[in-house]
């Protein structure tokens, strides 16, 4: 079974006993999060930031998965990049503006993830992981197949920024952060509504003791469904902003490594904390940024985070600090 | 009947045997991931990286310490298994009591390690690793030239499967090794030395790997990435086997390899993701795996 | 010619020499390359060294040009490659990127390049897109592309007897594009292609592929894949007795780098096509002695030698036009014939081509070599115009039809 979120996080508050000095907490660290988004920019520099927040919201995907389903896929880069050749595709060659190209890449992501989803939910724990991963790796060989559609290893480049609605031009890195970052942010928003609805809920107690959540009446298997494919869609919004934001979609997007790097960044914030893959993916982006000219220690460095994480920080940043001030973030 | 699909029988027989030649492997690293799986219950995802392993290992052997091919075919295993006692030693116990999905996080976050300082020490382009002398050449079959050391990569794999069959399945130590399976802690109170036997099972099968990776290191180069893209399709053949089975996961192993084979003759664009879609199919009808008991 | 060369440089250098001291050009050059995955033997800190030499022998310090050199690893990815480019020309201030093996990241680098108005001289890369569909005013091509290899292999071979051709094509755009180059040649020169299969990219195993192109008994087999996938396969071909039953292969993309991987004892025999070989002449081994001393004894592959080159020829340009403004350092680099020692006399095309003759070569015997890095004997020299796309076919926009 897999808990392994359950073992290891603090149990996310429930509704009912949901103090109100969690929920203020929570919200307090919403504002904070919004007026930081706000300031990042004058103060960083925005291509870098606008690349945190894609993997943020990629690893935030990710974890409402792995963290309140229960569910460990090693595949994610393949709904991450499946979007984002979808928006660059249909961006570029049918003219699509930058909104209907993002969401129909994520629709296509929800699609394939019902797919795969109803087949990787047949098995549980590691099967699941392995399924996910080879299911992935499919993806990647028929991206790698299709020149037509996906470029082949070249990608699809100079993808166009395009007009917000036919009206407002993206190519100023500003102009897109605040589309970029207001997509982050209601994908963090609808996330965080998933988790504390009364779904969400189910989908916890089925993560906690699926036999006892069946006994109760509950269908396991489309609460498992449903999250996947719900995770499976937000992976796609974070992978179709990405397409819009580098102007580029490529087989690096959909290789198993990047599937590797989601599950990390979620690892290093802390597995089933609301905040914390946001945490995770500031430290791996912006360590993957400093490091870049030490070539192959990259790949060392972040094995040795791994080991690191799984031998002796299993909480993560934000569920070691969950658990310090004895509050569920 | 003799053109079938306009492949003529004569290359059909020979892609059939290079199919079988490719299944070895697949075989040889299922059956170490199977092993490892029965007792310690993780994927182990350093497979592939400690299946090159074992092809630097054979390559420095012979380079730096003048070691041939036949020594370094029984030393690689060694060496590399002793590496996988140590990873089991010091890491991989310690975790043996959380959630065995964190198993594989830990042997997926070694086999980075281990993949990039490889890479460094090395390069990526690759080694030279010469098919030894008296493996050269070949014998012309009729219907194919098979070479020497292609034949002794099959010969070579089922001897070692089989052995690892026998000793699981009709040994003493293999009676310990699937009581401990079942049930640990009673095999324990039977006097048996559990964690012994999984840190020797971990080894075993890490071996296993190496000895793979030193049948590869004279047909494919030796690379620092040569397991990273293999392991992942050798997880498709486990999960299509199941892993219930020791014998399973040989005959899975062998039996993929030739179809990926067949494969390549009749439509080679689809030789890549054949094995993945054959997993899909099984996962629709036998969820548990071919050889895989439910769940 | 290149006494007119001398006379204009050094009258320029005597102009520069009183105001060079007040008014004096910083630039910052970026190598962007592959340091830690296939391609970083080939180029990595070679590429590096390699640029620094340069800087060195043009002696910009005494010419009062300051030059700082920047390098970063892409991996291989364009994203990858592409932000670290925006970072570079956003933040950093560089002003030209170097180097930039691997097509698809060439070509973000391409794009973001344009876009900023900067200077890319590639020396990596093999696609001929970014001098054909592709070409930007802001960039240069320096070392080879695949119509080149293309030009040099398959057409050698066939004048050399090799008529009928197999192609064991890596399945993904550059395998495709290098197939279909090649093929065009071949038949162009009379030859024919009897068959072609594509293989699994990234592959491991290419033993059922081969015995496919021997049954074929086509004379030649095309090998369009690179890297990782050419060292297999040549490996594999020497195991089933390809080459001594009397098939020739052809490495369509092959670096010196990966002969030493190979080995002599299973590279001998192989027909390749390259634009720079340090045993070459005088120039050339002086040049690589140099040059591997700072590498670890390794000796620079082409890519390596055509970065030294560019790095040379666009200090040059900078000296000639006094300014380090994008648009007039490429006017003076188009305008300006190229001469340097490793790969002699040449110039940059209008759409971003630089043209020089290449060379094919067969990698010799265990027993023809003398030492290691003794690898290749030439075969023959294909001259630049023969080389490169004439511009009458070339699909860049640039060019005026």
């Amino acid at each position: 079974m897999a808990d392994i979120a359950a073992t290891e996080a603090p149990a996310a508050a429930l509704p009912g006993e949901a103090d109100k000095g969690t929920l203020r907490l929570h919200r307090a660290i919403m504002i904070g999060i919004a007026i930081a988004l706000v300031i990042a920019p004058f103060v960083a520099y925005p291509v870098f930031v606008m690349k945190v927040l894609c993997f943020a919201l990629f690893a935030l995907a990710f974890n409402l998965l792995l963290g309140y389903g229960g569910l460990l896929s090693f595949g994610h880069a393949a709904y991450f990049g499946m979007a984002s050749y979808v928006c660059a595709f249909t961006a570029k060659n049918w003219g699509l503006t930058p909104e209907l190209a993002i969401l129909l890449g994520t629709a296509v992501s929800g699609g394939l993830g019902l797919v795969f989803g109803a087949l990787a939910i047949r098995r549980q724990g590691i099967y699941f992981a392995m399924i996910t991963l080879a299911l992935a790796q499919m993806v990647y060989f028929f991206s790698l197949q299709t020149p037509r559609f996906t470029g082949g290893e070249d990608g699809i480049q100079a993808v166009p920024r395009g007009h917000l609605f036919g009206l407002i031009n993206l190519a100023d890195d500003r102009t897109l952060y605040w589309l970029v970052a207001a997509i982050f942010m209601a994908g963090l928003l609808a996330i965080y509504r998933i988790i504390h609805s009364p779904f969400g809920q189910v989908c916890k107690a089925i993560r906690d003791n699926e036999p006892r959540a069946i006994s109760l009446g509950y269908r396991a298997n489309q609460y498992k469904l449903a999250v996947f494919v719900l995770s499976a869609s937000l992976a796609g919004l974070a992978g179709s902003t990405k397409a819009i934001v580098f102007q580029l979609a490529s087989l690096t997007d959909v290789h198993w490594s990047m599937s590797g790097e989601v599950v990390l960044m979620t690892l290093v914030g802390g597995l089933g904390t609301v905040f914390g893959p946001i945490a995770g993916a500031i430290v791996i982006v912006s360590m993957q940024n400093y490091l870049a000219g030490l070539g192959a220690w990259v790949t060392v460095v972040q094995g040795v985070i791994f080991v690191i994480c799984v031998m002796t920080f299993r909480e993560g940043l934000v569920g070691v600090i969950s658990k310090w001030i004895r509050k569920p973030l | 009947m003799f053109e079938l699909l306009g492949v003529p029988p004569q290359a059909l027989f020979g892609q059939v045997l290079l199919g079988l030649i490719n299944g070895s492997f697949y075989a040889i690293l299922s059956l170490g991931l199977a092993v490892i799986f029965g007792l310690l219950n993780i994927i182990n995802f350093t497979h592939g990286a400690q299946y090159m392993m074992g092809a630097f290992v054979a390559w420095m052997c012979l380079n730096y310490l003048g070691i041939n091919y036949w020594v370094a075919l029984l030393l690689a295993p060694l060496v590399v298994g002793a590496t996988g006692i140590a990873i089991e030693r010091l890491l991989l116990k310690r975790i043996a009591h959380v959630d065995h999905l964190y198993g594989l996080l830990l042997t997926f976050g070694l086999a980075l390690i281990i993949q990039g300082l490889f890479r460094n020490e090395f390069g990526s382009s690759g080694l030279p690793y010469q098919i030894p002398a008296e493996l050269r050449g070949g014998v012309n079959l009729g219907f194919m030239f098979l070479p020497w050391y292609r034949g002794w990569v099959v010969v070579a794999s089922l001897v070692v499967c089989l052995a690892t069959w026998f000793l699981i399945e009709k040994t003493r130590l293999g009676a310990y090794l699937r009581a401990a399976t079942e049930n640990p802690t009673l095999t324990q109170a039977f006097g048996i030395n559990v964690p012994l036997l999984v840190t020797l099972t971990y080894g075993f099968g890490v071996a296993l790997a190496g000895f793979a990776g030193v049948l590869a290191a004279p047909i494919y180069s030796v690379n620092p990435n040569m397991g990273a893209d293999l392991i992942i399709v050798v997880f498709a053949v486990v999960v299509i086997g199941g892993m219930g089975s020791i014998l399973g996961a040989i005959v899975t192993g062998f039996s993929l390899g030739l179809v990926e084979g067949l494969t390549k003759v009749f439509y080679p664009e689809a030789s890549a993701t054949v094995i993945f879609i054959i997993m899909v199919l099984v996962l629709l009808v036998r969820p548990a795996g071919l050889f895989g008991r439910a769940a | 010619m290149k006494l007119k060369t001398f006379l204009t440089t050094t009258a320029f250098a005597a102009l520069m020499a009183a105001p060079a001291l007040a008014q004096q050009i910083s630039i910052k050059a970026g190598v962007l390359n592959d340091r830690s995955g296939l391609y970083a033997d080939l180029s990595g800190e070679g590429s590096v060294i390699a640029a620094r030499m340069a800087v060195e022998d043009f002696k910009a310090a005494e010419k009062g040009i300051k030059v700082e050199i920047v390098s970063a690893d892409h991996q291989n990815k364009p994203d990858v490659g592409s932000t670290i480019a925006r970072t570079w020309y956003d933040q950093d201030g560089v002003d030209l990127i170097l180097d930039v093996p691997t097509s698809s990241v060439a070509l973000a680098v391409n794009q973001i390049t344009r876009e900023k108005n900067k200077i890319h001289i590639n020396s990596g890369a093999a696609s001929s897109d970014l001098t054909g569909k592709a070409c930007s005013p802001n960039t240069v091509h320096w070392t080879y592309d695949t119509y080149a290899l293309a030009q040099g292999t398959g057409g050698a071979m066939v004048k050399a007897g090799g008529d009928s051709w197999y192609f064991l094509t890596a399945d993904y755009a550059f395998g495709h594009a290098l197939e279909r180059d090649t093929a065009a040649i071949v038949t162009k020169n009379g030859g024919k292609v009897v068959g072609a299969v594509r293989t699994p990219f990234p592959g491991t195993d290419f033993s059922s592929f081969l015995l496919q192109a021997q049954a074929s008994k086509a004379k030649v087999i095309g090998l369009a894949n690179a890297g990782g996938d050419t060292i297999n396969s040549i490996k594999q071909a020497g195991e089933f007795g390809i080459v001594a039953g009397g098939q020739k292969l052809a490495g369509l993309l092959v670096f010196l780098t990966d002969v030493h991987s190979l080995g002599l004892a299973t590279a001998q025999g192989l027909v390749l096509t390259e634009s720079f070989y340090w045993d070459t002449n005088d120039q050339t081994r002086a040049w690589a002695d140099r040059f591997a001393k700072a590498n670890g004894g390794k000796k620079p592959t082409m890519v390596q030698a055509g970065v030294y080159s560019g790095m040379l020829h666009y200090l040059k340009a900078v000296e000639a036009a006094k300014s380090k403004d994008s648009a007039a350092v490429m006017a003076k680099m188009k305008e300006m014939p190229t001469d340097d020692p490793l790969f002699g006399k040449g110039s940059v095309r209008v759409d971003g081509r630089k043209m020089h003759d290449m060379y094919l070569f067969e990698v010799k015997k265990p027993a023809e070599s003398k030492g290691p890095w003794d690898y290749y004997k030439q075969v023959s020299v294909l001259p630049a115009a023969q080389a490169f796309r004439p511009l009458a076919e070339s699909e860049c926009p640039l060019v005026k039809k």
